[in-house]
């Protein structure tokens, strides 16, 4: 995914092409150290468009000075010291922040420049606060996901417009719209009590996995399946002591190691048992499951460590037979438990069906509440086909075409959900 | 440290089931702790419970002078119940707060900030250039 946020090479004089790999160096660098020292900028001014303008503008001079100079040793906290150097100077020129400058310089005679003040200490972190803000209840779902792509992700407006399918004045607007109510209502630049955490934390897991969950069903977005991932890996570090936090980043890098072998070249979409296990990523899958044994060991589970549980249990079948079936109807038990909802009831009837046989599996989807939703329908369709129930099985194949939401799908629906080969 | 108004919405016609001498008593008595509260933590600016909507007078500049109505200034469903004005370090805060008056009152409460007087002049000088 090509970076907006930097500012326009063609407006810069004179680019040397053997720098080119510096280039892509810096957009890497960029990915890496935007969100932390937007994070940190935010913090030392108190305001968000502040902070965003300042790291951009730093980023211009590095483009302009680093292809020349070379990397800084540390680029991350180059970029910082650098925004904020630049925010002051900005700041000092208008006269409406005099007063904030002065303050600022006076906090800072006595630190180094080299060492800006970046917290150390897992729940000091100024992203951990950023998120938080970003993430809070009193912004609407889409005005978190969007602020935490843009803020703590990087990602330019154009590019959160474009992941959601939104229009880019339409997300513009809905950035202005959330900073301008986080300023007036004061929505906090901290970390909840331990107290309020439980409820608080839930958005911020929600919102990173939208964001992965985007990446997957747009395949011309596969850049957000990585943001999510890596904003999964900072909050699982920066909250080490989460359980469902390292359950939400055990679910995405397992459902990452299939990523590839989920569509075909044409976009069509493999079913999990259709899928070659041989290109599922088995690094990831280590990683997921090591972490998913962290979470069983803690016994204290949650909605995004079973679902890790369960894919974690897919990831050990070398084939779709060898599937410990048992294991996943135990699983979607306890999901159901703490998350009662008619979808984790059907893909518990998925399960049923693979141990007890297609007619008890029907048994229990007919009885769901969900005409709505496609997979429901395409779920009826499977089972109704493997008991021989054809014309019923076409119907429900159709219902299904008709609601699914992306072309893939509608398309696998279309041809009787046997992919290429029927 | 920034003024909010919690206020209460209620729909009209909403016939809720009429509270017995003893539940009244008892919200009463938590809504009496509430704002104690409220005062003992610093928070309390105003507040204050309405009378129904029917009991509005509207004024308004019509041709150049002042028109004088009956009635609410809009006529709609809902209508203003009663607010606090509390000041509160952050939303968080505030919210805080709110829903302590929810779960005492279960009714929905809308929290707004209040503009401070750096920012109303600041929107001010917007408005003008």
């Amino acid at each position: 995914m090509p970076l907006g946020t930097k500012p326009r090479l063609d407006g810069l004089p004179n680019i040397d092409p053997t720098a080119k790999l510096d280039l892509a160096e810096i957009d890497r660098i960029f990915r890496e150290a935007s969100g932390r020292s937007v994070a940190t900028l935010i913090r030392i001014f108190g305001d968000i468009d502040v902070a965003e303008d300042a790291v951009q503008d730093a980023f211009a001079v590095a483009l302009r000075k680093w292809p020349g100079d070379g990397v800084p040793p540390n680029p991350g906290g180059w970029i910082t010291t650098t925004a904020r150097m630049l925010a002051i100077d900005r700041l000092r020129r208008e006269s409406r922040g005099r007063e904030l400058a002065s303050e600022v310089a006076l906090l800072s005679t006595n630190s180094d420049d080299a060492t800006i003040p970046e917290e150390v200490g897992p729940v000091q972190d100024d992203r951990l606060r950023l998120i938080f803000t970003c993430c809070n209840p009193a912004l609407a779902t889409e005005a978190q996901v969007a602020l935490t792509l843009r803020l703590l992700g990087g990602l330019s407006t154009e590019e959160v417009a474009r992941a959601f399918l939104v229009p880019e004045p339409t997300m513009a607007q809905r950035l202005v719209r959330a900073k301008r109510k986080i300023k007036a209502a004061r929505i906090p630049y901290r970390v909840p009590d331990d107290h309020e955490l439980p409820d608080r934390l839930h958005p911020v897991l929600a919102v990173v996995y939208l964001v992965y969950n985007a990446g997957l069903t747009n395949p011309s977005e596969p850049g957000l399946c990585s943001e999510a991932i890596r904003l999964a890996r900072l909050l699982a570090m920066l909250m080490p002591d989460e359980p469902e936090v390292a359950g939400l980043l055990a679910l995405l890098l397992l459902t990452e190691s299939r990523r590839v072998s989920r569509t075909r070249a044409d976009g069509s979409l493999v079913l999990l048992a259709e899928q070659d296990r041989t290109r599922w990523n088995r690094a990831l899958i280590e990683e997921g499951q090591a972490i998913v044994r962290w979470c069983l060991r803690r016994n204290q589970p949650g909605a995004y460590q079973l679902q890790a549980a369960i894919n974690a249990v897919h990831a050990d079948a070398k084939t779709v037979d060898a599937t410990d079936w048992s294991q996943i109807i135990a699983l979607y038990d306890q999901l159901l438990v703490v998350a009662p909802t008619p979808v984790v009831a059907l893909n518990r009837a998925i399960a049923v069906g693979e141990v007890h046989g297609p007619a008890a599996a029907l048994t229990l989807v007919d009885q769901l509440d969900l005409d709505n939703y496609y997979a429901l329908h395409a779920t009826r369709a499977d089972l109704l086909q493997r008991l021989g129930r054809n014309d019923e099985a076409a119907v429900a194949y159709r219902r299904a075409a008709a609601m699914a939401p992306t072309e893939a799908e509608r398309d696998f629906f279309r041809r009787g959900g046997r992919g290429s080969h029927s | 440290m920034t003024q909010y108004l919690l206020s209460v919405h209620s729909a009209e016609g909403e016939v809720s089931a009429q509270p017995t001498n003893e539940q009244m008593q008892q919200f009463h008595t938590q809504i009496g702790i509430l704002e104690a509260d409220l005062k003992s933590a610093g928070a309390w600016v105003f507040g204050g419970r309405l009378h129904e909507p029917d009991t509005a007078t509207v004024v308004r500049m019509s041709n150049g002078a002042v028109l004088t109505t009956d009635g609410p200034f809009m006529e709609s469903k809902e209508h203003l119940g009663g607010f606090y004005i509390i000041e509160a370090e952050h939303l968080d805060a505030a919210l805080a707060w709110a829903s302590k008056v929810t779960a005492c009152i279960m009714q929905p409460i809308e929290v707004r900030p209040f503009y401070d007087e750096a920012e109303a002049d600041a929107a001010w000088n917007e408005a003008e250039a």
